[in-house]
Formats: structure tokens, sequence, C-alpha cells
């Protein structure tokens, strides 16, 4: 079955990573046919709208290096978004990339500016992702929970469509998990905010065991139900570190990263034997000052 | 910089590519690396060729689609290219006649580059190349090697997967590029095998340290669930998949219950 036009403009709309009606773009059809075809798009369209409007929006935050972004970073939005999908009760509307300050004292850290123009690059075919240079710009290392609130207000500041305003979830890797239960790094308080009121997307891959560190922090089990749980099946061990390695011994990164990304890191001499060094000895903020990792996506 | 002593090589990956994905494109990177950086070669060009659909692997698509997304794929290479020939053959093609076509291929762009009447071939010349048993031994003509992953080093021990003279020929006369991950067994595999230990020298094992399993099985299988695969594949090679709903419940069902061509051909030869 064929859609009339006036039909695709609505599904292009909600077609924001829904599968079941990706490849009905452009659909073009008989003036002759259209009356009846109309009649069933207007059918289906009660019936998307139905099942689209008790869907909560949702949109997605992650907080990194990403020194620099590779292809490994962008996937995890994509097995999130999915898997928010496949729950049923979600729509992700969007997708917030947001790289951490220089303050953040990590080793070889380029550059904030880079960073944040290589994710640009990097994300500049997404059609739902997109990078937010706010936290970057933050004069001293910035809380997960505050970056949260950040983007929270903003989404709250947007005009909202009849589903009401999307939901806020933290989107990390299993590692980040774990910090939940090193003494304290984290405040009570603060867990309580990012699980509770706002809720995870953890993607796992290997042998790490996500739903043991839920099982083993009183609080994320308490909001287990808004702690959502990715499995990556592909072993996939691209990171950011492996990345510059490569880089800086002047063997090939190509398909790790974006080949934009690539030509940017070649113009502006980034990753080097000496910027390696940068940092170097110096405690992380957040162990610094005994506070919670603004790293949400490990490299 | 380059002295005399460089040897030029192009590397050859035989597959399905059914779709290529980025960790195959990835091998090539990492074999140019591994091979420049012992200072003997200088690769000069890599050549994908997917196997022609009398293959019978199940779940095997269109060879013209398969070869169509390696193009799509490596349109941001300057080195790796498709080269359509086996893909495009009616019957399956032994990988020893299509490392031997390209292998003729090279020699035939040298002789045009060398002489200036290339239309008639001397027999002479013809007789040299299949007697010498050095493979790009004579100055000009690159080395053509084999690229693959471990799984095809372990495949030589597969019962009538393989012809035993063409595993000889492969790893003798022309050589293997060999990606392996970090804990696997090819080097276990290597010496277990009298053939490929008496060819180890013209064997290359390169060591992947970044795990990056990214198969087209994997791949199908996300597809056919209507799952993302973005930046498992390059975007232009997902767009095609996605315009023409390439693999499916019922593209995998393929061949289902048909036997691998060269187990075909083999185990009838060898009762």
């Amino acid at each position: 079955m064929e859609l009339t036009p006036g039909c695709t403009v609505f599904f292009k709309v909600i077609e924001f990573g829904s599968v079941s009606v990706r490849g009905t773009r452009n659909a073009v059809t008989q003036p002759k046919q259209r009356r009846k075809e109309a009649f069933i798009c207007i059918c289906r369209d009660h019936a998307v709208r139905d099942r689209m409007a008790c869907r909560i929006p949702l949109v997605l935050l992650a907080c990194g290096s990403f020194n620099p972004i590779t292809l490994q970073h962008m996937r995890l939005f994509e097995l999130a978004r999915d898997h928010m999908h496949q729950t049923g009760q979600f729509q992700v509307v969007g997708g917030i990339l947001s790289p951490v300050s220089d303050v953040y004292g990590k080793q070889g850290l380029a550059p904030a500016r880079h960073r944040v123009a290589m994710a640009r690059l990097a994300l500049k075919s997404s059609d739902w992702v997109r990078v937010d240079d706010w936290e970057s710009k933050q004069a001293d290392w910035t809380e997960t929970v505050v970056t949260m609130r950040h983007h929270y207000d903003q989404i709250l500041k947007q005009p909202q469509n009849a589903a009401g305003a999307p939901q806020l979830k933290l989107l990390c890797g299993a590692d980040f998990l774990d910090t939940f239960k090193v003494p304290g790094l984290w405040r009570a308080d603060h867990v309580e905010e990012v699980a509770g009121q706002f809720g995870l997307v953890c993607v796992s891959r290997g042998s790490q065991q996500p739903d043991r560190a839920v099982h083993e922090c009183d609080t994320l089990s308490r909001h287990r139900s808004n702690v959502f749980l990715v499995r990556e099946w592909v072993r996939n061990e691209i990171s950011a570190t492996e990345v510059r390695r490569a880089l800086r011994r002047g063997l090939s990164a190509k398909y790790l990263l974006p080949d934009a990304v690539i030509d940017y890191i070649r113009q502006h001499g980034l990753y080097t034997w000496e910027s390696e060094q940068r940092n170097k000895g110096v405690v992380l903020r957040p162990l610094a000052q005994q506070g919670a990792p603004p790293e949400t996506l490990a490299d | 910089m380059e002295n005399s002593e460089v040897t030029k090589v192009v590397l050859l990956a035989c597959g399905s590519f059914n779709p290529i994905t980025n960790m195959h494109l990835r091998m090539f990177e990492l074999a140019r690396d591994h091979l420049e950086d012992t200072g003997n070669y200088r690769v000069i060009k890599g050549i994908i060729s997917p196997v022609g659909d009398g293959y019978k692997k199940k779940g095997l698509i269109e060879a013209s689609h398969r070869i169509e997304m390696v193009k799509l794929a490596t349109e941001t290479s300057d080195w790796v290219t498709v080269d359509p020939w086996e893909g495009q053959q009616a019957d399956w093609v032994e990988t020893a006649k299509v490392i031997r076509h390209h292998y003729q291929e090279l020699l035939a762009a040298e002789r045009s580059k060398d002489e200036v009447d290339t239309v008639r071939i001397g027999k002479k010349r013809r007789h040299e190349d299949r007697g010498g048993c050095s493979n790009g031994g004579r100055t000009g003509v690159p080395q053509l090697k084999l690229l693959c992953g471990a799984d095809v080093l372990e495949s030589f021990s597969v019962p009538n997967l393989w012809k035993p003279e063409d595993i000889t020929e492969i790893v003798g006369h022309f050589g293997l590029v060999c990606i392996t991950r970090a804990g696997s067994d090819a080097w276990k595999f290597l010496h277990q095998s009298d053939t490929l230990w008496r060819h180890r020298k013209n064997i290359h094992l390169v060591k992947e340290w970044v795990t990056n399993e990214i198969s087209a099985t994997h791949v199908r299988r996300a597809l056919r669930r209507g799952q993302s695969v973005r930046y498992l594949l390059p975007d232009p090679v997902v767009q095609y998949i996605q315009e023409l709903s390439l693999y499916t419940a019922d593209s995998e069902e393929k061949n289902a219950d048909i036997i691998l061509a060269p187990l075909q051909k083999y185990s009838h030869g060898g009762n």
C-alpha cells in the first residue's frame, strides 16, 4: 500500500526512529487511487497517533570526554534509542552529547573547542543527536546531576506539543553504574535525583554486569524500573584511548571514527606524543573534590 | 625515502561481504600498517572481491547488490576498491583461481606499462609467468597476498572445504596476511598444520588489539529486526540497504537447505 503525499508529511514527523514507517517517504500515488488510499491513511494515522500518544517523549543525554568522539559513542545512542522504542513506552525525540570541560584534568584531554568541533562534525549526519557545548564552557567541572538539571530546564523552555514535555534520561556505560557504589563519590540525594527523577539508560558489553551494579546499590535498586539496561552484542572495543594511541603512532584510525574527524585531527595536529602528556600526574578534578564523575560514557 | 628493497604488495580479500561492514574495511588498514611497518613492503592497492551467487551460502543476497555496496563503502578510500569479476561468475570460483586471475591482471597491467605493443603477448613470456614460482619476484610486478581473518586460517583444516594443493599454492606461491584477535588461536593453527608451517615466512599474522567483531551475520540480524545498524557500516551502505529493503526474514532463508558449493564439489570428488 502506498501513502498519499499529505500523509507522508505526518509520517515524516514521527518517523524519528520509528521502524514501522521507515521507507514510506516520497510515496507518490496516482490521482485515481487517492481517495481510497486517503481513507486508509486516515485510519492509519489514527492508529499511529493513538500508539504514539501514549508514548512518553524522551531525550537521551551522554556526558564524557569525547577525546575524540568515535563511531562507538554514536553507536551507543543508536542502541539506546532502539531499546527504548522496543519498550513500547517511549518515543526518543532527541539526543544530546555533552563534552566535559578542560578543567576535568584527564590525561591527554584535548581543548574543549576541538572536542566540541569534532563531535559536531561527527554528528552532522545524524538527524536526532546534537552536540551541546554548555558543559564544556563551564569554568569548573560540572557534576552530572547539574548538567542534567541544566538540560532539563532547556527542554522545559521549548514549546511543548500534545504529548507533553519530554523526559530526560542519562545515557551511560556499565562502568558508570559501577561508580555509584564507590564510597564517598556520590551524594545520596544526587543518586536519588539521577536515578529516581531522571532515569538511566545503560549500555553494557562483554562481561560487564550492570544488573549486579543495580543490585548492589540500594538507590538504583529502588528505582530499577527507571534504569534501562541495554545489551551491546557486538564485541566492539573501539575506545578513544585506542584511537589516540593509533594516531600518535602514525597508524590508521580510519573506520574507527568518521573521516571528517580524522581530517580535523590532521589539520589541527591534535593527538601527538606531546598532547598525551597533558595533565599527566594531575588528579582528576572530581576526585580532588570528592565528587561524582562527569563522564557517563567512558572513552 | 623508499629504498629499492621495498616490495610492492596488493592485498586481495575474498568473502561474502553480505553486507560489507566497517570491520572488513578496518582489516585493510591494519594489514597495510603492519606490512609497511616491517619496512619491507609498500601496499599499493587493496581489492575486495565478493563471492558469486553460486557459493550458495544461507542468506546470501545477489552479488550485484553486494558488489554495489562494496563500491559505495570504498568510495572514501584512496587505495581499496571492489572487483566484480568473481561475483559475476555463474559458478562458484575457488579462491586459488580468483587469486590467479588477479595476478594475471597485475602482470597484464605491468606489461602494458612496459611494452609498446600490448596486444600481442609472446608465448614465451606467458610461459615464464606460469613457471616462475616467485610471486612478483620480477621488478615492477607487485606481490599479491590474500587478506583474511583468522577464521580462514582455521577453515583450512575443515574437511572438503579446500583442496590441499590450493592451500599450498595460496600460502606458498602468493602469501597470506591474516588479521587475528587478541586471544586467537592463529599461531596454534599455523603450528599444527605442516603446510602452513612450511610456508610460515609467507604468512603474516597481524594482531588486532582493538576487538571489533562487527559480523555481517549480526548486521543482517539487526536489519531484519528493524534495529539500527548505523555506524557499523558506512552511511551510504546503510542507505542503500534501506532503500532496497535488502535484508529481510525472507532473504535470510535463501539457500537455507542448500549445501555450500565447495562442500558439494569436493565431498563428491572425495568419495
